[in-house]
């Protein structure tokens, strides 16, 4: 018996034949697995064929909650996807805040499992403990934020809901899951496999109750934790009066702020594009996701100009240095515009703007003719720029349909996929590993294609007093935090309170809520897990040491200018270590004896 | 006389507060066991709390048959106790604000009780919007921010 935390029921919808099954959850995968993330990964690999294509019918799209979601616990309202990614076919997880988990898990399921495909479009609809299937075709183009409010009146006025924009409808690879129109499930192409499925929309409202299994004890680690974010400077204030892009300054001043796709890694009009700007002059309030008191939300809008009157979330840090330093701009609205257009036609604006800047690279390089585009596509011209990821969006020029595949096809397709800054595929985000060389690796290891949220080495890094120039105790510094990291996530737990808490805090909550009773070491193990058993699908679905690599380009070139000026990095003196340490083979492939220790045995 | 303030600005619509009532009143956690509820209009990024202010002329004491709801003049809360109540839902009908409810069974009446004294729902509002006060400093507070509006359209106008 589940002690608590979980609802301890699983929704299960298969679109190709209407069927709609609530089964219990798995009791051991829920200890080992921990929920979210972690649960997901086991459930995909013991469903899918990680060989199938992602885009076909065999895929399957799981949503994911956590055990700790639906109370008080901080940041607890993480929902996780958990899927083969569209854009590399690698066992993609994303997840977004909002309050979509809460309302699932009051609807009372944790998890949900859509399999197969629909004939027509359909919107799943989730109340109450029961499920249907509805006819979508009102909502079929309809922006991300359009589908959230015709579904609040199709259904409930209170309901929580997970959408794709008409980006995904056409399949585009970078496409990105919403939840309420607003918070994205942004990598490795989610919305692409929910588009496929012919699943434009999820509404979910229930009424129901989340206990956990030690009240009193879960009560004091929650408000142990509360008060411990309280008093870090970001969580305890500087991420509601600036949101993520408070970063800017700091990443631009340390040179690791990849600019112009990555030729430099200081942006001298950074200063233009920082937090502090947007928060003066765009930002009317902060938002947070469910039980969360970090508010890093944010509600804005442009006050004047030829963009006046536009509003909307966002934009995050990483959106600002994508469409921002990587491309050469400096023009906060046209950042803030972009950034609008990728919301409302679900588009992952790390993948859109490390695109741009791309195609930017490709085209003053000489390999994409003016033709091809239209118009001149220039680093810096920030009205091209806007033009461009309306045509990525839109899908509506044979160039806007490439744009839309993310950078890899797109340089692959003009000949030079050395310009595309991806790891398996996927456009690495606003630290430069030249820079930063922890975080090159863990761009090059993580299991989704380059990422940085997956083992976040730039705090230790950057903000930790670690030296970031050199690549001794990356290694373990890296798996340490992508363990810890994959069993945060599998809690429901947001990766922003890490600012405060450390695994015995999180390890706190979820053995109060859960009452399965892990120390911090413990909890840290089922991350390990997670890690290995996500490297296993990759490695049934044909990914090999090769695609652990990083674009040429950090390896070759150096930086051009800024605190950082010269530096490269070189990958080999790192990743041989972090195989070893991760108890792998020199192939990258976890050993018998590590599988052992994990429970994992029989897995690949 | 210290009162529930609630400042709709600052509310981030996270819901905490709504887990906390639910839970220190039950210990689990359901939106609709908690006394105090957030209305979110995503549309335009507003979120409204809704809670129980203990009118001074509260219709729900009026129009309770059995004394289930009876004003304590001592602490200015409007006081409930279900084993007089009989759950006719006149008070829920009588309350312009919907601040009395039923429970998540619908059997149930429930509203706020300022939890003694120390209520639950300021302990983990992180954005201030609600906090507990006298409520001369609410009122103090309130007439300060109009009034600094105020002055800065009267400067404009010199």
């Amino acid at each position: 018996m589940l002690k608590g935390g979980y609802t301890g029921k699983i929704l299960r919808v298969n679109l190709s034949s209407n069927k709609i099954d609530i089964e219990d959850t798995n009791e051991e995968w829920a200890e080992n697995f921990i929920g979210g993330r972690g649960y997901g990964t086991r459930l995909l690999i013991d469903e899918i064929d990680p060989k199938i294509d992602p885009l076909s019918e065999e895929n399957k799209l799981i949503i994911a909650t956590g055990p700790i979601g639906s109370t008080f616990a901080p940041s607890s309202g993480r929902v996780m996807v958990i899927t083969k990614g569209a854009l590399n076919g690698a066992i993609a997880c994303s997840n977004a805040g909002g309050h979509f988990a809460a309302e699932l898990k009051r609807a009372g399921f944790d998890l949900i499992i859509i399999e197969g495909k629909a004939e027509k479009p359909v919107y799943l609809w989730i109340y109450k403990g029961r499920a249907e299937l509805r006819d979508a075709s009102k909502l079929m183009g309809k922006s991300t934020r359009e589908t959230d409010k015709l579904l609040r009146k199709l259904t409930h006025p209170e309901v929580s809901t997970m959408e794709i924009g008409p980006a995904a409808e056409k399949l585009s690879l970078i496409a990105n899951i919403t939840v309420e129109g607003y918070r994205a499930a942004g990598r490795t192409g989610v919305g692409a496999v929910m588009g496929s499925k012919n699943l434009k929309a999820i509404a979910v409202y229930g009424d129901g109750t989340i206990r956990v299994a030690e009240p009193d004890a879960f009560k004091k680690a929650v408000y142990e934790s509360r008060s411990i974010l309280s008093k870090d400077p970001f969580s305890g204030g500087g991420g509601a009066k600036y949101g993520t892009s408070s970063l800017v300054g700091l990443i631009n001043k340390v040179g690791g702020f990849p600019t112009l796709n990555a030729h430099d890694a200081y942006f001298e009009k950074a200063k233009n594009i920082t937090g502090k700007v947007l928060t003066e002059k765009y930002l009317i309030k902060a938002e947070a996701c469910d039980s969360c008191q970090i508010s890093c939300g944010r509600v804005t809008e442009i006050k004047e100009g030829k963009y006046k009157g536009m509003k909307g979330a966002g934009p995050e840090f990483e959106t600002i240095w994508a469409f921002g330093a990587n491309c050469g701009i400096d023009d906060m609205e046209s950042i803030i515009v972009a950034n609008y257009i990728c919301n409302e036609y679900g588009l992952d604006t790390i993948s859109a703007g490390a695109t741009i800047a791309c195609a930017m690279d490709l085209f003053e390089a000489g390999y994409i003719p003016e033709q091809d585009i239209g118009f001149p596509l220039r680093f810096g011209d920030s009205e091209a720029m806007v033009r461009a990821v309306q045509m990525m969006a839109e899908q509506s020029t044979d160039f806007g349909k490439l744009l839309a595949k993310g950078s890899y096809r797109l340089a692959e397709h003009y000949g030079h996929p050395e310009f595309s800054m991806t790891v398996k595929k996927q456009e690495f985000p606003a630290y430069d590993p030249r820079a930063i060389k922890g975080i090159g690796l863990e761009y090059a290891t993580s299991n989704r294609g380059a990422c940085h949220v997956r083992g976040y080495t730039v705090g230790p890094e950057v903000m930790g007093g670690l030296d970031k120039n050199t690549y001794e105790g990356k290694a373990k510094l890296t798996i340490k935090l992508q363990d810890f990291t994959a069993a945060l996530d599998s809690t429901g737990i947001c990766l922003f309170t890490t600012y405060g808490l450390k695994a015995e805090h999180i390890a706190k909550l979820f053995s109060k809520a859960t009452g399965f009773e892990c120390d911090a070491r413990e909890f840290v193990k089922k991350g390990e897990r997670i890690w290995n058993l996500e490297r296993i699908f990759n490695i049934k679905a044909g990914f090999t040491k090769e695609d652990d690599r990083l674009p040429e380009r950090m390896e070759k070139e150096p930086i051009k200018s800024g605190a950082s000026k010269g530096e490269i990095t070189d990958l080999s003196k790192m990743l041989p270590e972090y195989y070893k340490l991760r108890g792998w083979d020199e192939y990258g492939i976890p050993t018998g004896e590590k599988l052992k220790e994990l429970g994992l045995e029989g897995m690949l | 006389m210290r009162v529930l303030s609630i400042d709709i600005s600052k509310c981030t619509g996270c819901r905490a507060c709504e887990y906390a009532c639910s839970f220190v009143h039950t210990g689990a956690f359901n939106r609709w066991d908690s006394r105090i509820t957030i209305s979110h209009f995503l549309e335009d990024f507003i979120f409204i709390p809704s809670v129980c202010t203990q009118c001074e002329e509260a219709y729900c004491v009026k129009v309770c048959p059995t004394q289930a709801l009876s004003r304590n003049r001592e602490t200015g809360v409007v006081e409930f106790d279900p084993n007089k109540c009989i759950v006719c839902k006149q008070c829920v009908i009588a309350c312009p604000w919907g601040s009395i409810k039923l429970n998540h069974t619908g059997r149930e009446i429930i509203k706020c009780d300022l939890c003694g004294g120390d209520p639950e729902c300021v302990k983990v509002c992180q954005a201030k919007a609600l906090e507990y006060v006298e409520i001369e400093d609410m009122v103090l507070d309130k007439r300060f921010r109009s009034a600094t509006r105020l002055k800065s359209s009267a400067m404009e106008v010199k």
